[in-house]
């Protein structure tokens, strides 16, 4: 049998687990942007309070993921729940770090502006800061996504969902017949999926920079 | 308390918009309901940096009355921004009081306050994520702005700093000019009718010939607006132009001098002041008096519709040596001298020097001067409205002119600095006799 033959017979699974992979990679980028953005906008105020986000989370990515979701197994089991802790902590840095950089980007002279016009604290970070920090942090979201594509097949390890399951389970039965097509349709399963995720943030981007601030 | 007054503020710019305004209709009465200028008190306002010696504006004290232009000028460092700044409390005073329309706000919200003072800046300042109408409608928004009126204030507010609402509407910052943002910036800190505006060296980025275009603007503005405004430059040429009255501050924010400019110039307080004025304090002095200031001398005219005998009479029977012709609309054409007829052999078409420079009643002295020395016969003519023929103005009633305005200028002065001299010996008076637990303040 070969890959595409493989492909056709087992299109059904396929379609599944890359729905349920980039459906957690989606749900866990969604939770990783809030959290990092609220971090970021926690910290860029002060200089060591931003230093200290943006070292612990790269602290948490340089564990490796399979080391990680295996200490999370005995806290929270096995399945769902390892994994989109350890994809939403994987997730954390690029969005924290481009958070602090790009809050601090904006223009103090313009933050100035913002105040000395009349507007709460609040209101000039909704208006002000954070839309014109928005570019680096979906530059920020962008990195993050394609890295935790990556990392999503590894939750397979911990019985989680996703194309991982199709490369464990090719690797788990190596020199069978179909060994190699299980690993392939995984792998390239994801890189189809982390180049469709790249274009819809290519269209988000231009759906959400307005055109004043676009490159 | 504002907002009662606001409901009959839509349509207050559109009188007054366009065109030059009638001469007779003071623009108070122009603009109905406009907010216009509240007094500033400054009371010992004093910022002391922490960490640091001396304090960075050491206990100002001011009065600018409403509907005043005071300009701040200094050198940079002095502390001319960090006092603006403590206005509307960007930056908070450590020590003192600020009063706006006689209400110490001292110690309000200073969101709230903020609200109610016009805020522009160096480089506009402009969000360039929002469109030039979204900025502009920020504030109005800010204060809760009903919708229909935020729309028609912002068109309002494009066309009295002269850009064209259609074009400029939904343009973002960045397709827009230097000066065109600036004025898209002053728009925006005029947009909710505050009655005082703060512009922190707001034409300090563009480039000289814009630069005095937005200054003239300015002055146009606030003719109509009458708001009370308060300018920082480290340009002295700006604040002479700009400003009712000029205070000049030195380290520490310590006012040198407060006075007119007319005064500034013909009689500086001290060496420190002198030396910011600097050289050409009589030239500086043409740029604050208008033609109309002076007294304008008429000369012999004629019409190129009048017979030639007549001119020929005319020339003969005036005095002076030459005669001034008008076009048929009485406009200066040429100027005919004895005997230039006589060579064109009576065609007028040829004879005579063609007119080349005129002013206006409105022109500075300074522009006359100019038009004057480059004349060769030393001598300009002065056109109304319309460039009709109103009146000549040559070199000697320039000088006398001046020479009165100086020796004005002097005497006010002295008048002036004998009073405060008074005031101050008083006040010196006053402190001593009540000396006696004031001297750990001292």
């Amino acid at each position: 049998m070969n890959f595409l033959e493989y492909v056709g017979s087992r299109h059904q699974q396929l379609l599944v687990d890359a729905y349920q992979h980039a459906s957690a990679v989606f749900q866990c980028m969604v939770a990783a942007t809030v959290i990092g953005v609220l971090i970021g906008v926690a910290t860029y105020r002060s200089e060591w309070a931003g230093n200290l986000a943006t070292t612990s989370t790269s602290a948490i990515l340089t564990i490796p993921s399979l080391a990680m979701i295996g200490l999370l197994i005995p806290i929270v089991g096995l399945g769902v729940p390892p994994t989109v802790i350890a994809l939403t902590l994987y997730g954390l840095l690029p969005v924290v770090r481009n958070a602090i950089v790009g809050l601090r980007g904006v223009d103090p002279s313009l933050v100035d502006a913002a105040t000395g016009i009349g507007m709460s604290r609040f209101g000039r970070l909704a208006r002000v800061e954070l839309p014109l920090a928005w570019p680096p942090i979906l530059t920020g979201i962008r990195v993050a996504t394609q890295m935790l594509m990556g990392i999503a097949a590894i939750a397979a390890y911990a019985s989680g969902p996703g194309l991982g399951n199709e490369i464990f389970r090719g690797i788990a039965s190596l020199g069978s017949k179909n060994a190699l097509n299980q690993v392939l349709a995984g792998t390239l399963g994801i890189i189809v999926l982390a180049l469709l995720f790249d274009a819809a943030y290519v269209l988000v981007g231009r759906l959400t920079i307005p055109r004043g601030t676009r490159g | 308390m504002a907002e009662t007054s606001d409901t009959s503020g839509t349509g207050a710019g559109t009188s007054t918009g366009e065109g030059p305004g009638p001469a007779g209709a003071p623009a108070a009465t122009a603009a109905p309901g406009a907010t216009t200028g509240a007094t500033i008190e400054l009371e010992n306002l004093t910022k002391h940096y922490p960490g640091s010696a001396a304090p960075a504006v050491d206990s100002v004290s001011m009065h600018i009355d409403a509907g005043e232009l005071v300009v701040f000028v200094g050198p940079s460092g002095c502390g001319k921004s960090t006092t603006l700044k403590m206005i509307n409390r960007l930056i908070e005073p450590t020590g003192g009081r600020i009063r706006i329309g006689g209400e110490d706000v001292t110690d309000m919200d200073p969101v709230k306050l903020r609200r109610k003072i016009g805020y522009a800046i160096q480089s506009s300042g402009l969000f360039p994520h929002m469109t030039v109408a979204q900025n502009i409608g920020l504030v109005p928004k800010l204060v809760g702005w009903p919708k229909a009126r935020i729309r028609a204030r912002i068109e309002e507010m494009l066309d009295l700093v002269g850009l064209d609402p259609g074009e400029f509407h939904g343009r973002y910052p960045r397709q827009l000019s230097g000066g065109q943002q600036q004025r898209v910036g002053v728009a925006r800190a005029l947009a909710a009718d505050p009655p005082v505006l703060l512009m922190d060296e707001p034409f300090g980025a563009v480039d000289p010939i814009t630069r005095d275009h937005l200054q003239d603007e300015l002055i146009r503005l606030q003719f109509e607006l009458h708001k009370t405004i308060v300018f920082v430059t480290h340009d002295f040429d700006e604040a002479i132009k700009l400003g009712d009255r000029i205070a000049v501050l030195r380290e520490r924010s310590h006012i040198a001098q407060f006075d007119t400019p007319e005064a500034i110039l013909t009689n500086p307080a001290d060496d420190f002041v002198s030396g910011f004025v600097g050289a050409g304090a009589a030239l500086k002095r043409l740029n604050l008096s208008r033609v109309r200031d002076v007294e304008i001398t008429g000369c012999p005219t004629v019409t190129v519709d009048d017979p030639l005998q007549d001119i020929f009479d005319k020339l003969r029977a005036s005095g002076t040596n030459e005669i001034l012709l008008l076009d048929t609309r009485g406009r200066p054409y040429k100027w005919l001298r004895r005997g230039d007829l006589t060579r064109a052999r009576g065609s007028l078409a040829r004879a005579g020097t063609p007119v080349h420079d005129t002013v206006t009643r409105d022109a500075t002295l300074r522009d006359a001067l100019e038009a004057v020395l480059t004349d060769n016969a030393g001598r300009v003519v002065v056109t109304g409205r319309r460039g009709e023929y109103t009146g000549v103005v040559d070199m000697e009633t320039l000088m006398n002119s001046v020479h009165e305005l100086l020796e004005a200028d002097r005497l006010e002065a002295l008048a002036h600095r004998h009073d405060l001299a008074e005031a101050r010996a008083e006040q010196t008076h006053h402190e001593q006799e009540g000396a006696g637990g004031g001297e750990a303040k001292a």
